[in-house]
């Protein structure tokens, strides 16, 4: 970040400049008699920007800000189901958070989901990062492999797990194999959950394995070398060496990872469809189910303002640390 | 040197391992999708089948208008990627380098749409595009993804490259006397190639894979995209029909795969980027 702050400001500078030698250029060089030019190269340059970001601040504030601020005034209303009226409820829809019986289901769901997800995807990541960081022939592959799923459509790539974690699918087919009795998936709460979280993490491992390895090539060599010369073994240096010096990259890639299942519908919408019974709708999923399934547009609102506030607190906690840990992307 | 040996044999072996529920389920796909209905859940499972047949590829074409899904799907992201490319080289440009009154405020407000999930603004999104009378349409599609969502993530990545650039590649152009448009389009876009590359893989990535929104936004099949459409192979019971949906998978799954081991490089670092969310 402070890279990219120097950069900005010696952009900033020699931008000045160079506007300001255009500026004089354009003062003496039209040289009109009728008084000082209005469209300065100054002012043009000024017009240029504003147009220049216009379709994109136009996008931002039809399609992001006014739904935000219409969720809100959703969220203190009740609109009935059949007539379409609204009437101001004020606080109703927050209290109504407090007395939904379902609620504390949900959010159980939401922590275990993103918990495991974070877990597992870090610590795979991690795993693949530190066996590929090295060169032996079919490396690449292998590397191949590990992102290739990165780039398979969602649906697509759960449908097929849906498929094979079926009671008589090929994961199961493949135990009987071996004389193991599978359960049935998708049909229990705990291994749906499981299952949900694990093809969550081998769809999306693949961007925290690319993280990982280029923090682990930016490790300075050197550092590797003193340690070897004070005889520690490879344990101690990877433990005392590697993870502390990639450890910013570790957590930008744990909130990145949480804020990514915080937002995860299709996967449990294709596999479980929140089910059996409520064990693996997460939060994302019920704010779906309240307003497009029961249309319940208040309570619904009411509920995705709930997941932006949490989006936003990691977000905020992300932007903080990469501050801190002088974090450069690219 | 032969501790060494085995120890690389062990270490692609212990890769092979991790590896396999990567390949086995893209695999899996496509031998199913070829096998006959009664033999897809045969045990002792297998991926080979003595009577191959492509009756769930015909049969994919004939339930769904499929061919329809699939040119929608293809046109919905190329034309939000084209959108997109100009949108926020265009924003990316102005918020690096050229200096207006109140630059850092937009940026921020800009920033918000990455802030911000889908999922939120979805609801008020319907009702919006509802009294627009844009149901069941592609508008909402097209205009949301390439303008908030992956479009800001796009803006974002682009004003970064655009700050790192070296000023002094526009001063040359500036003293030939072009102005701003100018110098965007004919030096500053070119040399940007990069950074434009990896943000049409990503934006070109996130519409393909939309699923929410079409789920919410349409209700005629004719009408539908791909990941939709894959949830709608189902029989009159709603019971799923895996070798007509496995079939359809591998159509949209395959051709992208492919494109992946082709052009590998610039996807690995394009969707790295989607991680700086």
């Amino acid at each position: 970040m402070t890279r990219t702050r120097a950069a900005e400001r010696t952009t900033q500078q020699a931008t000045g400049q160079v506007t300001g030698l255009a500026t004089a250029q354009a003062a003496t060089g039209t040289g009109r008699a009728s008084g000082p030019v209005f469209w300065t190269t100054r002012r043009r340059d000024v017009l240029t920007g504003y147009l220049f970001v216009l379709p994109q601040l136009v996008g931002v504030a039809l399609f992001v800000l006014l739904p935000v601020g219409m969720a809100i005034w959703y969220s203190l209303n009740e609109r009935n189901v059949f007539t379409g009226e609204q009437t101001f409820v004020g606080g109703d829809n927050y209290a109504a958070l407090a007395n939904d019986p379902q609620l504390p289901e949900v959010l159980l769901a939401t922590v275990l989901f993103c918990g495991g997800v974070v877990v597992a995807n870090v610590t795979l990541g991690l795993l693949i990062a530190v066996l590929l960081n090295r060169r032996f022939r079919g490396v690449t592959v292998f590397r191949t492999l590990f992102f290739s799923p990165v780039v398979v459509s969602v649906v697509a790539w759960t449908l097929v797990w849906g498929f094979l974690l079926q009671d008589n699918g090929g994961i199961n087919g493949l135990l009987d194999t071996v004389g193991i009795d599978g359960p049935n998936w998708l049909q229990q709460g705990d291994t749906a959950m499981l299952s949900v979280i694990f093809t969550q993490v081998v769809r999306g491992v693949g961007v925290n394995m690319v993280l990982f390895l280029a923090a682990l090539q930016s490790v300075p060599r050197e550092l590797y070398e003193a340690a070897r010369i004070d005889g520690a073994n490879s344990r101690t240096v990877f433990a005392r060496i590697t993870l502390p010096m990639i450890s910013p990259t570790v957590l930008l890639a744990v909130i990145v990872t949480v804020a990514g299942a915080l937002q995860s519908f299709a996967q449990i919408a294709v596999l479980t469809g929140g089910g059996p019974e409520l064990s693996t709708t997460v939060l994302v999923y019920y704010v779906f189910q309240q307003a497009f399934e029961f249309n319940d547009i208040g309570y619904g609102s009411t509920l995705a303002l709930m997941l932006l506030s949490f989006v936003m607190l990691l977000t905020l906690l992300q932007w903080q640390l990469r501050r801190k840990w002088v974090f450069y992307e690219d | 040197m032969r501790t060494d040996r085995l120890r690389s044999v062990l270490l692609v072996a212990a890769l092979g391992v991790l590896a396999i529920p990567f390949v086995v389920p893209t695999v899996w796909m496509v031998a199913a999708s070829v096998k006959p209905l009664a033999e897809i859940f045969r045990a002792p499972p297998s991926l080979w089948t003595d009577s191959p047949t492509l009756s769930a590829y015909r049969e994919a074409f004939s339930f769904q208008p499929f061919a329809q899904q699939y040119v929608n799907s293809v046109y919905i992201a190329v034309l939000v990627t084209l959108i997109t490319l100009l949108v926020s080289s265009l924003a990316g440009y102005a918020f690096a380098r050229i200096r207006f009154p109140g630059a850092n405020a937009l940026f921020l407000v800009v920033l918000t749409g990455m802030l911000v999930p889908s999922e939120v603004t979805i609801v008020p999104l319907f009702q919006l595009f509802t009294s627009a009378g844009l149901i069941n349409t592609h508008w909402p599609l097209i205009l949301v993804t390439a303008l908030a969502g992956p479009g800001v993530l796009a803006t974002f990545i682009m004003r970064q490259f655009f700050i790192a650039l070296p000023v002094e590649l526009e001063e040359a152009g500036r003293l030939d006397g072009l102005g701003r448009p100018a110098i965007w389009w004919r030096i500053c876009l070119p040399l940007a190639r990069p950074a434009l590359s990896a943000v049409a893989i990503l934006t070109f990535l996130a519409s393909w894979n939309l699923y929410l929104e079409p789920t919410v936004y349409l209700t005629s099949p004719e009408l539908f995209t791909l990941p939709q459409a894959l949830t709608r192979f189902t029989d009159s019971y709603g019971g799923p029909m895996w070798n007509t949906q496995l079939a359809a998978a591998t159509m949209t799954v395959l051709p992208m795969l492919v494109v992946f081991v082709v052009a590998q490089r610039h996807f690995v670092e394009g969707l790295s980027h989607s991680g700086l969310k």
